[in-house]
């Protein structure tokens, strides 16, 4: 045992022990490097899976009237995209950033459970083979929503529900165990010197992220056995002709999915208060207040999740709290933002494609933010809810919030972990595809909504026309943006050319994970820096 | 000045609002013929245009430091990171913002959960895929199906105007009278949603909601299911004609002689009933 603690300080084994070769070295890995890899392609592999789905919803969509998906065909259409892009995009990059610069920023040499790590990753392979299979079953695969309401998905549910619930487990299981590794790293392997509030805000926003994933993934977990026990045991959870209560599902995995929509945003966060600094040649502004704020909105996460369900025909009361509550979250997160536009305030401004993802973030999450407070007042809520107004602004949340954030992380990151830096002339047509692309989709949508148009409806109206036209055209620009960040990242991660970055790939960056070469060795802080 | 400005604002919501006008794509929350789809309309647009004003300047302000502090125009970057007074300031004008805000929707609720005093009561179910309408006080009751022709959604036949918006029997309700609606449904959860009308309730099967409207205008107002419900979801729509309280008496006649006034669902002889129209099912 001391041996190998002996052996893993002894620098001068680094250079002999290099990564096995081959497949088993990915199948077998517990580097905290290699797992954030595999998290980080796993996503980018869903990310074009989940995307495809989506332009075929979008192509439906063209026009009224049925064009090659019927019905059944796209609801589960806009089902398994919903389920792809939250469980198998988001979470699993965010998890893999986590994992590439969580022991880089704090100078530990890995993740306190490396082999649970491993075990974290290689569920979500397994995890989606067997959501994705459902599609191939005969029968339909999950058409209910990515929010799978009861009794449509527990007495009215087809055969491939099953799949989904024991796949959903399996998500589940690995996002708690990511959870817990990250939690037991954070308080357990900081280096000497590195106090809480001389972490860097993205370990803060992880930090945070984990604590919210160990306490509602469980939840889930108990969602979708209740359904499963409504399905096949007799039971009557959601069935109100047993004595149940459809609602009661709502109240479940609304528990569980408004802190998972904090879950799909905090860690990018925290990528967009470290990019922003580097970029503007400037300290973060009111670091402290970041952090209370990214708590404070993690709490209240936990008690606004009736939002989701005013229209159920909850009593007055209900209401007036989860309204109040709801509208106080946009407190500390105006809170964020204004601090992030006084860090670039008086800066000294440069515009790499980092900054122009998290800029574009800046601006575009405001706006779902805006259409998120418009949501939150019941009356009018009353209207938008289930319109298109609703899926505008959770697009802009998520995809000019979470998915940009994660772009500008791999844009600023990518160059440490390769040592090459990609093309900026690629990065920035990337960039303005996806801007473009995402606002000609889902700004119509915000008319839409008000129009009158529902969602999930694979047929309209016909005054709704013009706008899903523009809505479809928009998609298929920014799907081709995406297709520019594949090659970028392919051509980068394949390249034969040597690595020829200075630690300090960005001159205004701060961190320890600067202070290691580009690349950084296969194990790194084999001693223990002091800050 | 006040009265001036909440006049401009209101000519210029007036003409935003769409009533469901065909080839016109609407961009706005129709404002609608019950009072509270109008206070739920001047609600909307009062937190659009406090929106407005909060983001405003702070893009504002964003986009002049973008342009200001370039590093390529030699700008060098100052030493702040805190400030007291300004973190305070954005923390405390928010929060009395949404104060403002919460305000007159605590009060708008208020009126949508005030059901008293209602004069004619419709309890309506939802099916898949079609809506049932029971007048429980006049002994009417019928299935209100699409009746847009399957060969239009499948694009063999041209559209008309009301494609996916018109149904065989529509509800029919007097001007100026309180109607209670009482919502549920017989198998998943469905959503009754007229959008001029202000009114969207879920209708879960166990439950009974409870909603009201009062129909200002006469006219004919349409919406659609508001809950995904399988795979005709986006094919049960529902559509309230108001007319006056005449022309209702005479509809109450009309639809009493063809059905018996039974109450109870089993013995109600429902010829208005066509066969649900399904379109395109699973294979």
């Amino acid at each position: 045992m001391s041996d190998a603690i002996s052996h893993a300080l002894d620098a001068h084994h680094d250079d002999h022990h290099g990564p096995a070769k081959g497949f088993k070295r990915w199948l077998f890995t517990t580097n905290h490097k290699d797992i954030g890899t595999l998290y980080l392609t796993f996503s980018l592999v869903m990310l074009f899976v989940g995307g495809f789905m989506a332009l075929l919803v979008r192509t439906e969509l063209f026009e009224p009237g049925t064009a090659f998906l019927n019905p059944e065909q796209f609801n589960q259409m806009t089902t398994m995209h919903g389920l792809i892009m939250v469980f198998g995009v988001i979470m699993p990059a965010m998890a893999g950033l986590a994992n590439w610069m969580v022991p880089l920023m704090i100078g530990a040499p890995d993740m306190a459970l490396p082999r649970l790590n491993n075990w974290s990753f290689w569920l979500l392979p397994f995890a989606f083979s067997m959501l994705l299979s459902t599609m191939l079953m005969s029968g339909p695969a999950p058409d209910f929503g990515w929010t799978f309401y009861a009794p449509l998905s527990t007495t009215y549910g087809p055969k491939s529900t099953d799949f989904f619930i024991f796949s959903i487990h399996m998500m589940g299981v690995s996002s708690i165990m990511a959870a817990l590794n990250i939690v037991v790293t954070i308080f357990n392997m900081r280096c000497p010197g590195m106090t809480w509030m001389k972490m860097p805000i993205f370990v803060w926003s992880w930090l945070v992220t984990a604590f919210l994933l160990l306490a509602v993934m469980p939840v889930l977990a108990g969602c979708v056995t209740m359904m499963l026990m409504d399905r096949h045991f007799g039971t009557s959870f959601f069935n109100a002709a047993g004595g149940g209560d459809p609602v009661l599902f709502q109240h479940v995995f609304w528990f569980f999915g408004h802190p998972e929509v904090y879950i799909l945003i905090l860690p990018g966060f925290g990528v967009i208060s470290t990019v922003i600094p580097t970029f503007a040649h400037k300290k973060l502004f009111g670091y402290t207040s970041m952090v209370y704020a990214t708590v404070m909105i993690a709490v209240l996460g936990f008690v606004v999740w009736m939002h989701h369900m005013f229209v159920t025909g909850a009593p007055y009361g209900a209401q007036l709290f989860f309204m109040y509550a709801t509208m106080l979250v946009a407190v500390p997160t105006g809170i964020k933002v204004f601090n992030w536009v006084a860090t670039i305030f008086r800066g000294s401004i440069t515009f790499e494609t980092p900054m122009l993802f998290a800029l574009g973030f800046l601006v575009m999450f405001t706006l779902g933010g805006f259409s998120g407070l418009m949501l939150a007042l019941v009356p009018s809520d009353y209207q938008y809810r289930d319109s298109y107004f609703v899926v505008a602004h959770f697009h802009y949340v998520l995809v000019s919030g979470s998915l940009f954030t994660i772009l500008a992380a791999i844009y600023y990151w990518l160059p440490k972990w390769t040592g090459r830096m990609y093309s900026e002339r690629l990065g920035q047509w990337h960039f303005w595809l996806s801007v473009i692309g995402m606002n000609m989709t889902f700004l119509p949508m915000h008319f839409l909504g008000l129009a009158g148009m529902p969602r999930r409806i694979p047929d309209y109206a016909l005054q709704f026309t013009d706008f899903n036209q523009v809505c479809t055209i928009g998609a298929f620009i920014f799907g081709l943006g995406q297709l520019i960040f594949l090659y970028i990242v392919i051509k980068e991660c394949f390249s034969k050319r040597a690595p020829d970055l200075r630690d300090q790939v960005w001159e205004g960056a701060i961190g320890l994970e600067w202070t290691l070469p580009s690349p950084p060795p296969y194990h790194t802080f084999a001693v223990i820096p002091h800050v | 000045m006040y009265h001036r400005v909440s006049r401009l604002l209101l000519l210029l919501s007036a003409s935003l609002t769409a009533a469901s006008v065909y080839a016109t794509p609407g961009i706005n929350m129709p404002y609608g013929v019950t009072p509270i789809s109008q206070q739920i309309y001047n609600l909307h647009m009062a937190a659009f245009w406090i929106c407005c004003a909060i983001g405003v300047p702070t893009f504002g302000v964003l986009f002049y430091s973008l342009f200001k502090f370039r590093r390529s125009k030699g700008a060098v970057a100052a030493h702040f990171h805190e400030h007291i007074g300004i973190e305070i300031m954005w923390t405390v004008i928010p929060t009395l913002i949404l104060v403002a805000l919460a305000i007159p929707a605590t009060i708008v609720l208020k009126n949508m959960h005030d059901t008293d005093e209602s004069q004619l009561t419709i309890k309506i179910t939802g099916f898949q895929w079609r809506w049932r309408y029971e007048y429980l006080d006049q002994g009417i009751a019928f299935f209100s199906n699409l009746s847009t022709p399957q060969a239009q959604i499948n694009g063999l036949a041209p559209k008309d105007k009301w494609f996916l918006l018109e149904v065989d029997n529509p509800v029919v309700v007097p001007v100026n009278t309180k109607v209670r609606l009482l919502v549920t449904s017989d198998d998943v959860i469905h959503d009754w949603w007229v959008p001029e009308l202000g009114v969207k309730q879920d209708a879960i099967p166990g439950f009974i909601n409870e909603n009201w409207v009062k129909i200002t205008t006469p006219g004919v107002y349409r919406g659609q299911c508001g809950e995904l419900c399988g795979v005709n979801h986006a094919f049960m729509p529902i559509v309230v004609e108001a007319v006056s309280q005449a022309d209702f008496n005479k509809w109450v006649v009309a639809h009493q002689k063809v059905i018996p006034a039974a109450t109870t669902q089993n013995t109600i002889i429902d010829t208005t009933q066509a066969p649900a129209a399904l379109p395109a099912t699973a294979s």
